[in-house]
């Protein structure tokens, strides 16, 4: 499944049309690579069962979103994604981290809030970050990311001319962020400032409990570019190979040339919005529905049928990611909580006289002037 | 008649007693129809009201709290629900510079009956961006009025008073007390916007607090109250319009004051509280007015550390003793003298 809009149809500028990416990359990569795609969305399904298992256990508060469901479309885009791109996500990003190279147990570490942790236990679940991946954070307000993304990618083009060197960013956002001011405030400004910036559109059909068609009033979410004319491609989430595909033609695209692209993965949430959400909103039938279309076993048979994959390959990676999760628990858990001399770290990059260190109900500094106290309190 | 239900009940139970009394009043927000809101307090509002009054919207609050604002100006009285204070961020601009200022800007043609029910609150573990108290920035603005009930009672009362209303009210609820219950009159129960009420009377010293600050004020001014130590609390209710006569009376009469907030302290609403008492009720002092507030920081997800930064009974007892052992307080354990109710 691939839709494409090239987003200028309705204009004099017929610039971008004969440039629309195309998810047509689907043959020959390697076996091994298919393996490996295989084992990342296997260690991405057992780590957010065990997410959840841990939220429920109290060891993870807070929210704590999953991506059961969308394994293939983290894993598809990331491996179009080169070391040197940025990406921004959203607040459902634990696969991405993964995906991208992040530690499994560092990932569950700021799960449990563990100074280990990819933001050292100050995020949590929804707030990954990893400067040295090149992940620029998961961000829990609805947009919040997408203007920063956009101006990572002004940085870039600020210091790099197009081409196939340039980096590029890679902005993650579900479809119900379609219909918030700063989505379209981002693409226009990408649009009018020529950025090598991809935003994908991790279409799972809801927010929270709305579905597309009751939120958007475009809901071919990939058209909804046209006003800025950025081309937008749709592409099926589920299926790896061709979530790689189109985020590699886009990440060509906005590389090349220096201009916006975007993408629309379309996949399913298996289950609610965040752990405590029961989905009682979806029908049985829905949920069996859904079961049908998961990823993962249809990868695992496709692989077998194509003999890229044995059932006892299979089976050993079952067992060494579920390992592999279990290490990372057990890793998180014997992290240290924080000590309480670190809260008023990293409040400020810069130290400054007379900077309020109070705990509650501290009496107010009013006798000594405060000098600046590098590295906090 | 009165009837003990949860603070998220009286809220429920007000909507849709304001949503059978006047068929102007709508319900706008996101999720708040099959989902039945992210606190559920529009349960089953949608099924008995239909779309039409109970309004899902996009993911957009500035969008639909501006809509909300031009209903308002055609005579409609919309509720609108943002899902958290954080959110409402985004939809300041709408707010303070439309909302707040249409009465007087086109010299008082047209009013904005217009109510924007959010939960502020941190302690959930919900990091730095999702566990704000941000009512400060509104109960700065001249031309909103800003409530922020602690108990069901008063959550039920203000509501009704707020769809009422003919002004933009922010109404404040938070997380932290949703699940609290507390005896509700089952009449036609309103508590009039810009009064406060001492919620326990007291002789030694008065804790001024507001929302869920005001909860674990009334709790720890009954504990000390078995050590011989006799708090009054004076519970806000209403940021904007400031009760500062009920506050600066409750001084006079117990010549200590600390104030107990959720939000920052520096520029918090404390500031106002302490600088209100200065002046009037500066000659009844016998110590400088304390306050107790979060740590200023953007609040880690780490539990140790959220904990460490927010206020809590335990801060709050510890500085009222400060202000009494300054001032050279002696308790004076007679039990029963100053019990609730024996001022
Ligand atoms: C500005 C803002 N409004 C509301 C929310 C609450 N909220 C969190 S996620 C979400 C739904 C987002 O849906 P979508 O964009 O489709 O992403 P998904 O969760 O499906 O991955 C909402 C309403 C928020 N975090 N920020
Ligand atoms: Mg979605």
């Amino acid at each position: 499944m691939t839709s494409t809009t090239s987003g200028s149809q309705t204009g004099p500028d017929r610039e971008h049309a004969d440039r629309i990416p195309a998810a047509d990359d689907t043959s020959g990569p390697e076996a091994e690579a298919l393996r490996d795609y295989f084992r990342q969305m296997t260690l991405i399904r057992a780590f957010e069962l065990r997410a959840a298992e841990m939220y429920t256990r109290a060891k993870v508060g807070g929210y704590c979103h999953l991506n059961l469901g969308e394994e293939a479309t983290c894993v598809g885009l990331m491996a179009a994604l080169r070391p040197t791109d940025y990406l921004f996500t959203t607040y459902r990003e634990h696969g991405y981290a993964l995906a991208r190279g992040a530690e499994p147990g560092r990932v569950m570490a700021e799960l449990f809030g563990r100074t280990t942790g990819l933001s050292k236990g100050r995020g949590g679940s929804m707030h990954l970050f990893d400067t040295r991946l090149r992940l620029l954070g998961g961000y829990g307000i609805v947009g919040g990311q997408l203007p920063p993304a956009t101006g990572a990618a002004l940085a870039i083009s600020y210091r790099t001319a197009p081409g196939p060197d340039s980096e590029a960013v890679m902005c993650l956002l579900g479809d119900a962020t379609t219909n918030i001011g700063a989505f379209h405030e981002a693409l226009n400004l990408a649009a009018v400032w020529h950025l090598p910036i991809v935003y994908v559109i991790v279409n799972n059909q809801l927010g929270m409990a709305t579905p597309v068609e009751a939120a958007a009033g475009e809901p071919d979410l990939f058209k909804r570019g046209c006003s800025y004319r950025i081309p937008g491609t749709r592409v099926d989430g589920g299926d790896v190979l061709a979530v790689r595909g189109a985020a590699r033609a886009a990440l060509e695209h906005a590389r090349g040339r220096h201009r916006p692209v975007l993408l629309e993965t379309v996949s399913y949430r298996l289950r609610g919005h965040s752990v405590v959400d029961p989905a009682r909103y979806r029908s049985a039938e829905e949920t069996q529905r859904l079961r049908e279309k998961d990823p993962l076993p249809r990868f695992r048979a496709r692989l077998i049928d194509d003999g890229v994959l044995t059932e006892e390959q299979a089976a050993r990676i079952d067992a060494e990611t579920e390992q592999e999760v279990i290490a990372a628990v057990e890793f998180a858990d014997a992290s240290p909580p924080p000590a309480l001399e670190i809260l008023f770290d990293h409040v400020y990059a810069t130290q400054t006289a007379n900077t309020p260190y109070g705990l509650p109900g501290d009496p107010l500094p009013c006798d000594q002037p405060a000098p600046p106290a590098p590295g906090g309190r | 008649m009165a009837e003990n239900i949860t603070y998220r009940q009286a809220l429920h139970d007000t909507l849709r007693a304001e949503l059978l009394r006047d068929e102007n009043v709508l319900l706008i927000g996101e999720e708040i129809g099959a989902f039945e809101g992210s606190y559920k307090i529009t349960a089953g509002l949608l099924d008995e009201f239909g779309p039409r009054r109970v309004r899902d919207t996009p993911i957009c609050e500035e969008g639909f709290t501006g809509a909300a604002i031009g209903a308002a100006m055609l005579g409609l009285r919309p509720v609108v629900e943002i899902m958290t204070i954080n959110f409402s961020l985004l939809a300041i601009d709408q707010i303070i510079n439309h909302a707040a200022k249409m009465h007087a800007m086109f010299g008082g043609q047209v009013r904005v009956p217009l109510v924007i029910r959010t939960p502020g609150g941190g302690g959930q573990q919900l990091a730095a961006t999702h566990s704000q108290n941000l009512e400060v920035f509104y109960a700065h603005i001249p031309g909103l009025k800003v409530v922020a009930p602690s108990t069901p009672a008063d959550a039920k009362g203000l509501l009704a008073t707020a769809v009422r209303d003919d002004d933009p009210v922010i109404f404040l609820e938070n997380l932290a007390l949703y699940n609290t219950r507390g005896e509700v009159p089952d009449d036609d129960h309103t508590v009039p916007i810009g009064t406060a009420a001492v919620t326990k009377p007291g002789r030694d010293l008065t804790i001024v607090a507001y929302s869920r600050a005001a909860v674990i004020a009334l709790e720890v001014a009954h504990r000390l109250e078995e050590e011989g130590i006799s708090a009054e609390v004076v519970d806000l209710r209403s940021l904007r319009p400031l009760d500062r006569p009920t506050v600066c009376a409750s001084v006079r009469r117990t010549h200590r004051a600390v104030v107990l907030e959720d939000d920052w302290l520096s520029y918090g609403i404390g500031a106002e509280i302490a600088a209100t008492i200065q002046e009037g009720a500066f000659d009844y002092l016998d110590a400088p007015v304390r306050r107790v507030a979060a740590a200023e920081v953007p609040l880690p997800y780490a539990k140790p550390l959220e904990t460490a930064a927010l206020p809590n009974a335990a801060a709050l007892t510890r500085v009222i003793r400060e202000v009494l052992d300054a001032t050279g307080f002696t308790p004076r354990p007679t039990p029963g003298r100053t019990r609730l109710g024996d001022p």
